[in-house]
């Protein structure tokens, strides 16, 4: 547990050193705050809010999908990696602080949005809410670590990048998250439950407000869950397979 | 004490064979030299040993116990790349990472100072310099207090006076009791440190012996000149004619040379150069081995 936390603090301290990343994955779903929510939805409270929550769940799914698709491959390139395998602790603390590092930066990338949301909308939150909406961030980031995860362990970085770029947008168009609820073109409407940003922007919603959940998104929610980590265990393994055996 | 030992190890990448049925034992107290040309298997042995890598067949042990089972590497020290430090991280910081996976760790300032880079604690490694980046590598092999270091190609391309701080420092360790293994292709790095070195070839071991019984075989040299007929001279170890020029392997170019005057051979074009290890050992390992030779005593794995 100790060591974890060691790895944790090493691979944010990485990350703060180049600060730009940080910008990266925070600017994204700022700019579409203020370029489409603050100017259309942001004098209705509860749209306002939905909108928030899309640019929340938005802002978690490329804040994973980067940090870890592209930081993963890059750091497999680097001799480091193996040497730290050379030290007497197995490749579980490296993992878990890999993790925890994501979601600490994952929470960091939402300051922006919530900012821009707080004074420029008439969103509105109550404290439990808040508090709840807090864990629920972590809830949807499972998928998109896995996702990330699995891109990272699989491909070179120039590919990871690529790649990463590829899923990230229509995922997020998709699965109806540049739209209110309810609101989006019909052909997303229909391909969207089948999308794991659906089910993870719809836990947002019922979070937030009281927005129904449907069985559908969240069924598929779970499915992603179980194909984007069995995806991500393979690439794993076979990494560890190629690299270290 | 055994701390590392290779028995009757292979190691495949694919079609090539890195490592053949190679045998290495290293007792507690010892300081080893692997002794061998680029690409001769020395770092697939080290991979081996340190559990990066698992043999195709054999068996490796690490303090008795596999070596990919983290509790056998707690005792035991091995260098990064130098090129593998993460570049944003300061000098002291990367000192602390490692530390932190040490029970009792050699205190920050100490491990600094023993390597003479006690003033760039707060540099990023990225911004030191190779030898500063070379002497960091093979401090964090010393953090946790090891009984066994395992140092690959420790001072490749450093200036003399960073391999000095460097060897002044592994001579340290090991006289206080501690276990070397160090890779090296520089003959003159393995005598300078090593009591005993393992000569790797090809993937096998050639030879594992003491330093001076080694560098007996290693000192070979190659006589070249032009002549017609030669007469019979001690101290060759194997003659090659091509193209009407003669080539004599010997271990002593001197004496040679002066048996070739004194025996009135009418040489020209004479040329004395070293043989580069592999040669040497190709040479000295051939079937033909004259019986007044140094015998390249336990040779194992062939």
């Amino acid at each position: 547990m100790q060591l974890t936390l060691v790895h944790t603090r090493y691979q944010l301290l990485e990350i703060v050193r180049i600060p730009i990343a940080l910008i990266g994955s925070a600017f994204f779903p700022a700019a579409a705050m203020l370029f489409f929510v603050v100017p259309f939805a942001g004098k209705d409270p509860i749209g306002a809010t939905y909108a928030t929550a899309s640019m929340v769940t938005f802002s978690v799914m490329s804040a994973n999908i980067f940090q870890y698709g592209i930081g993963v491959a890059e750091d497999r390139d680097q001799p480091w990696n193996p040497y730290t395998r050379t030290l007497p602790a197995g490749p579980g603390p490296r993992l878990a602080g890999r993790v925890l590092a994501g979601l600490a930066l994952t929470y960091l990338s939402l300051i922006p949005v919530l900012v821009i949301s707080a004074t420029l909308t008439a969103a509105r939150i109550t404290p439990l809410a808040f508090l709840l909406a807090i864990g629920t961030v972590a809830v949807v980031s499972v998928p998109f670590t896995l996702m990330g995860l699995a891109i990272g362990y699989s491909l070179p970085s120039k590919a990871a990048i690529v790649v990463a770029q590829i899923v990230f947008f229509p995922l997020a168009f998709g699965g109806g998250l540049l739209s209110s609820p309810g609101e989006a073109p019909g052909f997303i409407e229909v391909i969207a439950p089948y999308l794991p940003t659906r089910g993870a922007a719809e836990l947002m919603w019922a979070t937030v407000g009281d927005y129904p959940m449907r069985p559908l998104s969240l069924a598929m929610l779970g499915f992603w869950v179980v194909v984007l980590g069995s995806l991500a265990v393979w690439a794993y393994r076979r990494d560890e397979g190629r690299r270290f055996s | 004490m055994i701390l590392a030992r290779a028995d009757q190890v292979t190691r495949r990448y694919g079609d090539v064979l890195a490592l053949d049925r190679v045998d290495l034992t290293v007792h507690a107290g010892e300081m080893v030299g692997l002794l061998g040309p680029n690409g001769a298997g020395k770092s697939t042995l080290m991979n081996l040993v340190v559990g990066l890598r698992r043999p195709t067949s054999g068996r490796i042990e690490l303090f008795g116990g596999d070596p990919r089972d983290p509790a056998s590497r707690r005792q035991l020290g091995m260098t990064p790349q130098e090129t593998g430090l993460p570049g944003t991280l300061r000098v002291g910081e990367v000192v602390d990472f490692v530390a932190a996976h040490y029970p009792d760790p050699v205190p920050r300032d100490e491990l600094l100072d023993r390597f003479g880079l006690t003033d760039q604690l707060r540099r990023q490694t990225g911004g030191l310099s190779g030898g500063q980046r070379r002497r960091l590598a093979v401090a964090l092999a010393f953090v946790g207090r090891p009984r066994l270091v395992l140092l690959d190609e420790p001072t490749t391309g450093l200036d003399v006076e960073a391999r000095r701080t460097l060897w002044d420092a592994i001579r340290a360790f090991h006289a206080e009791g501690g276990t070397v293994l160090l890779s090296s292709h520089y003959l003159e790095e393995v005598e300078e440190l090593a009591e005993r070195v393992v000569v790797i070839g090809h993937g096998r071991v050639l030879a594992d012996d003491s330093v001076d019984a080694v560098r007996s075989v290693v000192g070979v040299r190659r006589v070249g000149f032009v002549a017609d007929d030669l007469p019979a001279l001690p101290g060759v170890v194997r003659s090659e004619l091509i193209e009407g020029r003669h080539h004599l392997l010997t271990t002593d170019a001197d004496q040679l040379v002066r048996d070739l005057v004194a025996a009135g051979v009418a040489f020209t074009d004479l040329e004395v150069r070293p043989t580069s290890l592999e040669e040497a050992f190709l040479a000295i390992t051939a079937e033909e081995r004259p019986r007044d030779e140094p015998p390249v005593t336990a040779a194992s794995g062939r």
